[in-house]
C-alpha cells in the first residue's frame, strides 16, 4: 500500500504473543488489538515505554457501546443533511477509535479544544450530541458551555485550537496545578493537514518551551480534503515531535483500546508536570471530507477497502466475542439503544426553531456596543414595518 | 489632587504596574517585555517586580502571542499582550479576527476575552520599514473587537488601565512618535471615577471648524489651531479616543456649531476611518454642513522611506489648508 499501511495483513504475522514490542519497521505503532480482533496483552513501544489497559469486561462492553452510538448518530447526521436538514457535515466514520480512546481516556478535569470533526469525544464529554447539528443546520454556533463540559467549541479555522490549547496549559501550569496524581491537562485535536500550518507549529514551540500539559492528539487520516498525507509532510507526523523536544508516538487509530493506552500515559505525564507530547492516531477517514466532498476524484476504491478491513468497530466485536465478554443479546441491545438514540436526535433536530433575527445582535461584545444597539433598533423597526404582510 | 509630569510611556508603564497589582489574573506577554522591558521600555521593570509568570517573554511568534493569550483567556487570566510594532501584527491577524473577535459571539456570551493588545503604531520616528504602520481601520472594521488609542500622558495612564479591566477584547493604539512627551498625569484618581474609556472629548474647544483626530494627531491638530488662532480663526479640536465603536455624539454637536469639519489621521485616506466619520456626520448634521467633510490622511501609497515620511504624514501645514478649504466652499 502507497501509505506504508502499518496494519496491513501481508506482514505475515502469526498468533499473537502475550508480550511483545511494538510492530518493528516502518511505521512504528502501538497496537493492542489487531484488525482481526486478537488483543495483544502490553507493547513496549518505540519510546520504550510499556503499554496496556486493565479494563473490566463492563468496561470493555461500555468502550464497544460508545464506538457503536458515535458510529450510529454521525450516520444518522449525514442522513440529515442528504435531506436537507444540515448544510453540511464532517463525518467521523472511521475514526471512532482514535476519539472514544482518547475521549475516554480524559479525566473529569481535563480540557479538550477540538477540531469540527470531534464528535466522538464530544459525547465521551457527557455533551449532548444534537450540540453540533445546530451548528452545521445553521441555527447557532455550538451551543454547548465549555467550561461547563471541558470542551471548547469546534474550531474550523485549521490548526488555530492548536494555539489555544497551548495558552490554556499554560494558564493551568500557573495555576499550580500540575505535578500531581490529580493535576490537570489538555488535549488538543487536530488533524495531519493541520500540521502544516503556522499555528500547529508555533504551538509545538510553545508548549515545549513553557514544559506545558499538554497533549497534542492528530488523527492522521491520510487526507486533508483531496491532499494525501504525502502533500503535508516528508517524515511519519509523530516524529516532528523530536525537532520540537518532546516525545511523539505513532499509535494505531482504530485501534480503541491502544488509543486509551497511549492517550492515558501522555495525560498522566502531563498532568505530572512532564510536559507535551505528540500523539499522532494512524487511521482513515473512511467517507467524504464532508458531505460537500467526492472523495472518488481523488482516491482509489482499493484503498477505501484495505481499510474496511481495519475497521475499528468489526476488530473490537471479534474481540468481544472471542472473549465471550459479550453475546449476541447484547450486540443487539446495542444496535438497538443507538437506533433509539438516533431517532431521537432527528426528531429534535428537525424541531429545532430558527433563531429570533434580532438575536444576531447579541453577544457580540461582554459590555455591548452603541453602534450595535443602534443597528439593532433600526433593525427592528425596519422588520416590524412587515408585521401582518406576507413578505 | 497628587499630580506628576510624565513621558505617555512612563504613564503607561505605570498603568500597567497598577493593573498587575490589582488583579492577580493579569498577565502581560511579548517579545522581549521582560529583562529588556519591550523596545520602548513600557514594561520596564515589571518582570523584575512581578516575576517571569506574570510579565512572559514569549517565543518569537505573533500568532502563538495572540492564540496562547485566547487559551489563558478561556481559563481565566486577562492577557495584555505586546505587538512589537505595527507592522508585526499581520502574522496575529487571524487569530485577533476570527478567535478573539468572535469566541464571545460564536459561544453566545458563555466565553469571554478580556484581552488586550498593545499596538505601538503610526511614523515619524524615522524607521525603517514595516515600523510606521496605521492598521487601526482593519480592527475597527472587525466587530467584536473594540479600538481606542490615547494622545495625552493622563489618557495613556487611565485608558490602559481600563481597557485591561474590560472584558472586551480591546486593540490598544500607542502613538509611539508621542512617547516620549511629557504631561501631567494624576496618578491616584479613582478608575471608577474617570473619564470613560469608549467616549470621545473636546481637546480645545473653538467656534470656527472642527478638527477630529486620535492618536499622534491629536497634538498635530492643537499645533494647528494655535497657529489657526494667530490668524484669527478659532478651532475646536475632538479627541476621538475610541475607533470603535466611535463615539461621535460630541463631534456632531460640534459640528452643528461650527458647520466644518476635517478628519485627520496617518492612516491611508482610502476606506479609512475618515470615510466612516465623514459619513456619519454627513447622515446627521447635513442642514448644519457649510462644506463637505474633508479628510486629511496618509497617500495611498505603502509607506515610504523615512526621509521623505514628513511630506507623507498629516502636518501642521496640510491640517490648515483642509481648513482653509472648508472655508472656501
Ligand atoms: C485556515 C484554513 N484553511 C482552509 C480551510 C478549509 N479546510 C477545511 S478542512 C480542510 C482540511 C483539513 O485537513 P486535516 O487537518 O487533515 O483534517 P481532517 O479534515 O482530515 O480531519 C481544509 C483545507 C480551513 N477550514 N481553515
Ligand atoms: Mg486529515
Amino acid at each position: 500500500m502507497a501509505k506504508g499501511d502499518p496494519g496491513a495483513p501481508a506482514r505475515g504475522r502469526r498468533a499473537a504473543p502475550r508480550s511483545r514490542k511494538a510492530t518493528t519497521g516502518d511505521p512504528e505503532l502501538v497496537q493492542l488489538l489487531t484488525p482481526s480482533g486478537e488483543r495483544i496483552e502490553s507493547v513496549t513501544g518505540p519510546d520504550g515505554i510499556e503499554y496496556r489497559v486493565d479494563f473490566t469486561d463492563e468496561e470493555y462492553r461500555g468502550l464497544y457501546r460508545d464506538l457503536v452510538l458515535v458510529r450510529k448518530l454521525d450516520a444518522e447526521a449525514t442522513a440529515l443533511q442528504r435531506q436537507g436538514e444540515l448544510g453540511i457535515w464532517a463525518s467521523l466514520l472511521g475514526q471512532e477509535a482514535a476519539q472514544v480512546g482518547s475521549g475516554r481516556a480524559l479525566r473529569t478535569q481535563d480540557m479538550a479544544f477540538p477540531t469540527y470533526r470531534e464528535h466522538g469525544v464530544l459525547y465521551c464529554r457527557g455533551i449532548d450530541p444534537i450540540m453540533p447539528l445546530g451548528l452545521f443546520r445553521g441555527v447557532d454556533q455550538g451551543g454547548w458551555d465549555p467550561n461547563e463540559f471541558k470542551f471548547n467549541m469546534y474550531t474550523i479555522v485549521i490548526g488555530a485550537q492548536t494555539l489555544h490549547a497551548t495558552g490554556y496549559a499554560m494558564g493551568v501550569a500557573m495555576d499550580g496545578k500540575t505535578g500531581t496524581d490529580d493535576g490537570e491537562a489538555v488535549i488538543a485535536y487536530f488533524g495531519d493537514g493541520a500540521t502544516s500550518q503556522g499555528d500547529v507549529n508555533e504551538a509545538f514551540v510553545w508548549a515545549g518551551v513553557f514544559n506545558s500539559p499538554l497533549v497534542f492528539f492528530c488523527q492522521n487520516n491520510q487526507y486533508a480534503i483531496s491532499e494525501p498525507l504525502e502533500r503535508q509532510t516528508r517524515i511519519p507526523l509523530y516524529r516532528r515531535a523530536a525537532g520540537f523536544g518532546f516525545p511523539g508516538i505513532r499509535v494505531d487509530g482504530n485501534d480503541v483500546l491502544a488509543t486509551y493506552a497511549v492517550t492515558r500515559h501522555a495525560l498522566d505525564n502531563a498532568r505530572h508536570g512532564q510536559g507535551p507530547s505528540l500523539i499522532e492516531a494512524y487511521t482513515y477517514r473512511m467517507g467524504a471530507h464532508t458531505t460537500s466532498d467526492d472523495p472518488t476524484r481523488y482516491r482509489i476504491a482499493s484503498e477505501v477497502e484495505a481499510w474496511q478491513a481495519k475497521d475499528p468497530i468489526a476488530r473490537m466485536k471479534a474481540f468481544l466475542e472471542r472473549e465471550k465478554i459479550a453475546d449476541s443479546g447484547f450486540f443487539t441491545e446495542v444496535d438497538e439503544q443507538a437506533r433509539r438514540e438516533a431517532v431521537d436526535l432527528r426528531e429534535r433536530v428537525l424541531a429545532m426553531p430558527n433563531p429570533e433575527p434580532s438575536t444576531m445582535f447579541d453577544h457580540v461584545y461582554p459590555n455591548g456596543s452603541p453602534l450595535l444597539d443602534e443597528q439593532r433598533a433600526q433593525f427592528s423597526r425596519y422588520f416590524d414595518s412587515f408585521e401582518g404582510s406576507a413578505h | 489632587m497628587a499630580t506628576e509630569t510624565l513621558t505617555l510611556g512612563k504613564a503607561l508603564n505605570i498603568g500597567l504596574r497598577k493593573a498587575l497589582e490589582n488583579d492577580p489574573k493579569v498577565v502581560i506577554m511579548g517579545e522581549d517585555v521582560g529583562k529588556l522591558g519591550g523596545v520602548f521600555r513600557i514594561t520596564d521593570g515589571l518582570q523584575k517586580d512581578f516575576g517571569d509568570q506574570r510579565v512572559i517573554d514569549t517565543p518569537l511568534a505573533e500568532s502563538g502571542i495572540i492564540g496562547t493569550a485566547v487559551g489563558l483567556a478561556i481559563r481565566g487570566y486577562r492577557p495584555v499582550c505586546e505587538i512589537q510594532f505595527d507592522g508585526f501584527v499581520y502574522p496575529a491577524y487571524d487569530q485577533i479576527v476570527s478567535q478573539v473577535a468572535k469566541m464571545h459571539y460564536r459561544s453566545r456570551g458563555k466565553l469571554n476575552i478580556p484581552m488586550v493588545i498593545r499596538i505601538p503604531f503610526g511614523g515619524g520616528i524615522g524607521a525603517v520599514e514595516h515600523h510606521s504602520e496605521s492598521p487601526e481601520a482593519y480592527f475597527a472594521h472587525t466587530a467584536g473587537l473594540k479600538v481606542v488609542s490615547c494622545a495625552s500622558p493622563q489618557d495613556a495612564y487611565v485608558m490602559i488601565q481600563q481597557a485591561i479591566a474590560s472584558d472586551d477584547p480591546i486593540v490598544f493604539l500607542e502613538p509611539k512618535r508621542r512617547y516620549w512627551e511629557k504631561g501631567q498625569v494624576d496618578l491616584d484618581a479613582p478608575l471608577s471615577e474617570a473619564y470613560p474609556l469608549h467616549a470621545s472629548r473636546v481637546a480645545r474647544a473653538g467656534t470656527d471648524a472642527t478638527l477630529l483626530a486620535y492618536g499622534p494627531m491629536v497634538r498635530t491638530c492643537l499645533d494647528a489651531a494655535t497657529a489657526a488662532a494667530e490668524d484669527g480663526r478659532n478651532l475646536e479640536v475632538i479627541d476621538l479616543r475610541t475607533l470603535s465603536p466611535l463615539d461621535l455624539g460630541v463631534v456632531y454637536e460640534s459640528v452643528r456649531r461650527t458647520g466644518r469639519a476635517v478628519v485627520v489621521h496617518e492612516a491611508p485616506s482610502n476606506v479609512g476611518l475618515g470615510a466612516e466619520i465623514a459619513a456619519r456626520i454627513t447622515e446627521e448634521c447635513f442642514y448644519s454642513l457649510e462644506s463637505p467633510v474633508l479628510r486629511v490622511a496618509g497617500f495611498d501609497t505603502p509607506y515610504p522611506a523615512a526621509r521623505v515620511e514628513e511630506e507623507y504624514l498629516p502636518d501642521l501645514d496640510r491640517v490648515l489648508d483642509a481648513v482653509d478649504r472648508t472655508f472656501g466652499w
